[in-house]
């Protein structure tokens, strides 16, 4: 069952060195923008899957692989940390 | 190229079993004691990692149910088939140990400054942070409108049941029980629904900040919900804690 962007708060700080979950992704299918903590993340695979809610098309995969995580971003047009106001 | 991958930033620590508060049957809270501890706030969550002597590790998430400034501590609920929670609420004794990482979570917080009113909505253990919100406002003096919809099997599983009745005055909480009621109940039955929303949610008009926490089925119902009553998504902020 699919958990959203919070569960997956520590990962993304573990990768990114700051916490995520109120960047704003930009879905690179649909264009839908939100916050990472309002998408849908699947942590129970054998990696980590992120999925727009909107379109359900698949934004972020992390899999670890002998103690490094392999992030794959291509689903996301942009990925913002600090959104302009 | 082949080490360019990002290593671990965040880091783990060890936290040492301070206290613990049998809340229900099948839920327990752990006061922890962490040296180390940055600070939290109200609403976020902290990973736990558990070691086997064969190296076999298991890490799961835990709202903290504990006001900004105090201690940190976890409320855990049993899930019977689980991996982590049965060892949590059973095994653990006081002075033990395991690994914890966090804070996590600056989306799903709430601070005096972000203001209301606030309407909060749990299912189950998803009023672990919502308590931590509750208990926060009432620490620092806030004096912003809240009201807290309270979804619970029966009576009997209501965590927290003492301490949110000593907010009413303060705060409206509102239980609804979705298996049983005891004789004579008076506040609401059954699976949150418009009616209920009807009676227990601000107008969208006041413009609320809502937060939503539970399992998955039941945070995807009260969104839609609350969107239907025309509340602004971006002021709906949900976490999903995934089964039941």
């Amino acid at each position: 069952m699919a958990l959203d962007g919070n569960a997956i708060g520590g990962l993304l700080l573990e990768i990114f060195g700051s916490d995520m979950t109120s960047a704003q992704a930009t879905c690179a299918s649909c264009g839908a923008v939100s916050p990472v903590a309002e998408t849908m993340a699947y942590v129970r695979s054998p990696g980590t899957v992120v999925r727009c809610r909107r379109c359900q098309s698949v934004l972020i995969v992390v899999a670890r692989v002998r103690g490094l995580n392999c992030v794959d971003l291509s689903g996301v047009a942009a990925l913002e940390a600090h959104p302009r106001p | 190229m082949a080490r360019t991958a990002v290593r671990g930033r965040l880091s783990w620590q060890v936290a040492e079993v301070a206290a613990i508060t049998e809340e229900t049957h099948s839920v327990r809270t752990i006061a922890l004691n962490l040296p180390d501890w940055p600070g939290h706030h109200a609403g976020q969550h902290l990973d736990v990692r558990l070691t086997a002597e064969d190296g076999y590790s298991a890490e799961r998430s835990y709202s903290i149910a504990s006001a900004d400034g105090e201690p940190v501590a976890i409320t855990v609920e049993r899930l019977e088939d689980g991996e982590v929670s049965p060892y949590l609420t059973q095994e653990l004794r006081l002075g033990d140990q395991m690994e914890v990482r966090g804070p996590i979570g600056d989306w799903f917080t709430w601070s005096p400054h972000d203001g209301g009113p606030l309407l909060l909505i749990a299912g189950g253990s998803g009023v672990v942070p919502l308590r931590a919100i509750l208990r926060h406002r009432q620490r620092s003096g806030s004096g912003v409108p809240v009201r807290l919809l309270y979804s619970s099997r029966t009576l009997a599983d209501v965590i927290y049941r003492e301490e949110l009745d000593q907010y009413r005055g303060h705060a409206e909480v509102r239980y609804t029980l979705t298996r049983a009621q005891p004789p004579g109940w008076a506040g609401f039955s059954g699976r949150v629904d418009d009616a209920m929303l009807a009676r227990v949610a601000w107008p969208a008009s006041r413009r609320p900040l809502t937060f939503v926490c539970g399992p998955t089925a039941f945070v995807e119902a009260v969104a839609e919900l609350l969107l239907a009553r025309h509340y602004p998504a971006s002021r709906v902020k949900t976490e999903r804690f995934g089964g039941a």
